[in-house]
């Protein structure tokens, strides 16, 4: 085949990669392996910007059962059992087409998970928007909510938390990162490797259409007679047929009956059967022909680039292929055998009787490029104005009102002002978005959106899993590696807040476009703050993805990396809310010796968490809630709140005086947390043993919120008023 | 004037309810239908005076989805 500069451009290749190539196969490629290689090679596959860096996160523990390179990270939560989890981004389909590119993000993590033999138990997303005025935003916002809820919901599995955030950088770019998390017992594991030669390669699950073939290489004239039929198509999801998926495949991995499986997710066959093999060190050959297809006269070309969902790729004994297909055709789903495992190491693909691909899968799989792209630190950062306020990006309406009390703190209205912060976008209860997500089923939540935390308890133990999401992209933006500590540093506070441990990470690492200096600066520097705060706080990193390119009119987002925390809560006893319990309980205020803005002293960060764990494991706390965005005004409001367990409760509390009244109210300083005791002196001795100041606020109780400041109620306001501003804020603006 | 638009998805784009249905027509039994896809229809009652322009487009920006979905316009006078 002749292969024309503008062929190669059109796949993405440059002139070296396609050198390469050649000099792999000592042949020039035909069309179906340019295809391949263009799919394998791409960032999204090959990692061939971040690779040099990811090497630097930590990614072993004492806990870690499979690091990055498999579908899903496996920690050892105890008791026999295991907990597989990641997160991944389908960002770019979610602005093309917000409901099914959402749907199909949550379809893709879930099978992540049950390809490694675990049930899926819980998910959570990470969603961050334009600002909710704009009239794209909110058809985006109602996609992308409609279609996490439209797939969690058929499938079954609780959508438990995660965030909500709006900033002016995603508003062409939204970001839409699913997690999900996936309990088994730990000798059930099952990986995606294609071992002994001869055993039959078995496609499980949905027939292939011409679903998400790369876009660019679709646009190519002279390929193909129907040109309007082979427009890149938006792969729609089927949440009942992944469910019986899920339980055809979990009932195949019991019965003994697989060996290896993968997912066919991005670059789906091609991706499964090279991968499989590679990890295997064998070949696989594959005879199309056999492929399920929903659609006429496909051609090699589109069946090995399809991106079709709810399908694997599995690889059986031989002896017991049968066996596979009668489970598969119980639950109502093709299974058919379109190849075998070989002893050559190569993806031998052949059509119609001809061989149309033949390369060595570790070629495809592991010897792709790697760049070590320049780094350089931007000119400038975003501008500081909103450090103390962060929740104000992306509010330019609300910006004014709170830098004028920042520069004249006496003489406001700061009833109003809590009244204006709490309905803000950024921090008004997100109540709308999670009340469409079924985040009960299954019958394990504890702790569903809204608290630090969310909080699963694991059936048949005395334990439960905590897990939260945190991606503070202005921070990031404003100093990458100083914002990338914060990141984790929250993430795991949020988990020791809800009584737990954190065990593990997995990482969503939203960037711009890698060919920026700026961007690979930025991700570099992300990296390395990562590193150095998961090393602090013993959560290695299990794997994730990373999605670059992410550009609104030719502007790069702020570097947005989500951290996805794991934790495990020994016994169910410790499980603590963020929200008040009982009136009079005392409120105390734990902070570290530094008052911070913008960074994170890992070491005091650590001692803080220390000491919060072991309170509540002497149960001398009633609830903990984390300051984050908002301050300590903000943060005493949540726990005011009404919840399922009892009616909005008041506070009486005194500020401490520090650095002018807004600032003091809602300024937002690291490392603290709120605690709620009914032993306030032991508390605070135990603090500051641990080198931690522990202040006595006030109590809980009453109608009131009242926030005293230098002897001056600040704030007096109706907890019940105050709350209905907080509950109003995102219906309202949407 | 009357017009119906109908809308379905585009021939490539999956349809996991048109499946179901065929699904369910297989099961009694009727092997000689060999595809469904299914859609939606809408009638539409006009105004004298109406064009067709505003029909059209009616149907490109408000009830079809041009990303996944298409639609053809039966006029009735």
């Amino acid at each position: 085949m002749k292969v024309s500069d503008e062929l190669l451009s059109q796949h993405g290749i440059t002139e070296s990669e396609y050198r390469k190539i050649v000099g792999i196969l000592k042949r020039e490629p035909t069309l179906t392996e340019l295809g391949i290689f263009s799919v394998m090679w791409s960032e999204h596959c090959s990692y061939k910007s971040s690779r040099v860096h990811l090497r630097r996160l930590p990614t072993r523990g004492p806990a870690v059962l499979q690091g990055p390179g498999e579908n899903a990270g496996i920690i050892d939560i105890g008791d026999g059992l295991a907990v597989a989890f990641k997160i991944e981004s389908h960002n770019h389909p979610s602005y093309i087409e917000p409901f099914q590119g959402a749907a199909t993000g949550v379809g893709g993590i879930l099978r992540d998970i049950f390809t490694m033999g675990a049930r899926p138990i819980a998910a959570m997303n990470s969603l961050r928007f334009g600002p909710p005025k704009d009239v794209k935003t909110k058809h985006i916002v109602e996609g992308v909510v409609g279609g996490i809820a439209f797939y969690g919901n058929c499938f079954g599995v609780p959508t438990v938390g995660g965030e909500v955030v709006f900033s002016n950088c995603y508003t062409q770019n939204p970001l839409v990162n699913a997690f999900a998390l996936g309990i088994f017992r730990k000798d059930q594991i099952f990986y995606g490797r294609a071992t002994g030669v001869g055993n039959p390669v078995i496609y499980v699950g949905a027939k292939t259409g011409r679903d998400g073939i790369h876009g660019a290489t679709m646009a190519s004239a002279g390929f193909g007679e129907d040109a309007g039929a082979k427009r890149p198509n938006v792969q729609i999801g089927d949440p009942f047929m992944e469910k019986l998926l899920l339980e055809a495949c979990l009932e195949a991995m019991h019965k003994g009956l697989i060996l290896g499986i993968q997912d066919m997710g991005a670059a789906g066959l091609t991706c499964s059967g090279c991968e499989m093999g590679a990890r295997a060190g064998t070949g696989v050959e594959m005879e199309l022909d056999h492929v399920p297809q929903r659609e006429q006269n496909m051609t090699a070309y589109e069946i090995m680039l399809s991106e079709s969902q709810e399908r694997m790729l599995l690889v059986a004994d031989k002896s017991r292929e049968k066996e596979v297909f009668e489970v598969f055709h119980k639950w109502g789903l093709d299974a058919v055998t379109v190849g075998r495992v070989t002893a050559d190491g190569l993806l031998r693909v052949r059509h119609h009787g001809e061989i149309v691909a033949e390369i060595p899968n570790k070629a495809l799989a592991d010897e792709g490029p790697v760049y070590q792209r320049p780094l350089m630190p931007p000119a400038s950062a975003p501008g500081g104005k909103f450090d103390l306020y962060p929740f104000l990006d992306g509010c330019s309406s609300l910006a004014g009102v709170f830098l004028e009390a920042d520069a004249n703190p006496g003489n406001q209205d700061y009833n109003r002002l809590l009244k204006l912060a709490a309905g803000s976008p950024n921090l008004a209860c997100k109540q709308w978005v999670w009340e469409q997500y079924d985040h009960m089923v299954q019958s394990n939540t504890m702790m569903g959106p809204g608290s630090d935390a969310a909080v699963i308890r694991v059936k048949g133990t005395k334990k439960a899993l905590a897990m939260t999401l945190d991606g503070p992209g202005y921070r990031i933006a404003r100093h990458p590696r100083e914002g990338a500590k914060l990141a984790v540093a929250e993430a795991c506070r949020n988990i020791v807040c809800s009584g737990g441990r954190p065990l593990a990470a997995t990482n969503c690492l939203n960037f711009g476009n890698p060919e920026h200096p700026e961007v690979m600066w930025q991700f570099s520097e992300v990296v390395d703050g990562m590193s150095e705060a998961c090393n602090t706080f013993d959560t290695p990193v299990t794997g994730g993805n990373v999605s670059f390119y992410n550009e609104t009119l030719g502007e790069d987002i702020y570097p947005t990396p989500v951290i996805g925390m794991v934790g495990v809560i020994e016994d169910l006893s410790l499980v603590t809310p963020s929200s008040f319990v009982d009136a009079g309980d005392a409120i105390l205020l734990v902070e570290t010796a530094q008052l911070l803005n913008g960074r994170v002293d890992l070491e005091e960060e650590k001692a803080l968490q220390n000491f919060v764990a072991d309170a509540i494991r002497r149960r001398l706390v009633k609830s903990a809630h984390d300051l984050s965005e908002g301050g300590l005004a903000v943060a005493i409001a949540e726990s005011c709140f009404s919840n399922f367990h009892r009616k909005a409760e008041g506070a009486e509390v005194e500020i401490p005086s520090r650095n002018g009244v807004c600032r003091d109210l809602f300024g937002d300083y690291t490392s603290r947390i709120i605690l709620t005791t009914t032993e306030p002196r032991e508390l605070r001795r135990s603090a500051e043993n641990a080198g931690l100041a522990c202040l006595d606020l006030g109590k809980v109780g009453g109608r009131l919120l009242i926030l005293k400041y230098e002897g001056h109620r600040a704030v007096d306001i109706a907890i019940n008023e105050l709350e209905t501003a907080w509950r109003q804020g995102l219906p309202q603006l949407l | 004037m009357k017009a119906t638009v109908i809308v379905t998805l585009k021939p490539t784009v999956l349809d996991p309810q048109g499946m179901t249905i065929q699904r369910s027509v297989q099961q009694l039994g009727m092997a000689n239908v060999a595809d469904i896809r299914q859609g939606k229809y809408f009638d539409i009652d006009l105004k004298d005076g109406a064009s067709k322009d505003e029909v059209e487009r009616l149907a490109k920006e408000v009830l079809t989805n041009p990303v996944i979905e298409q639609y053809r316009i039966v006029w009735e006078s």
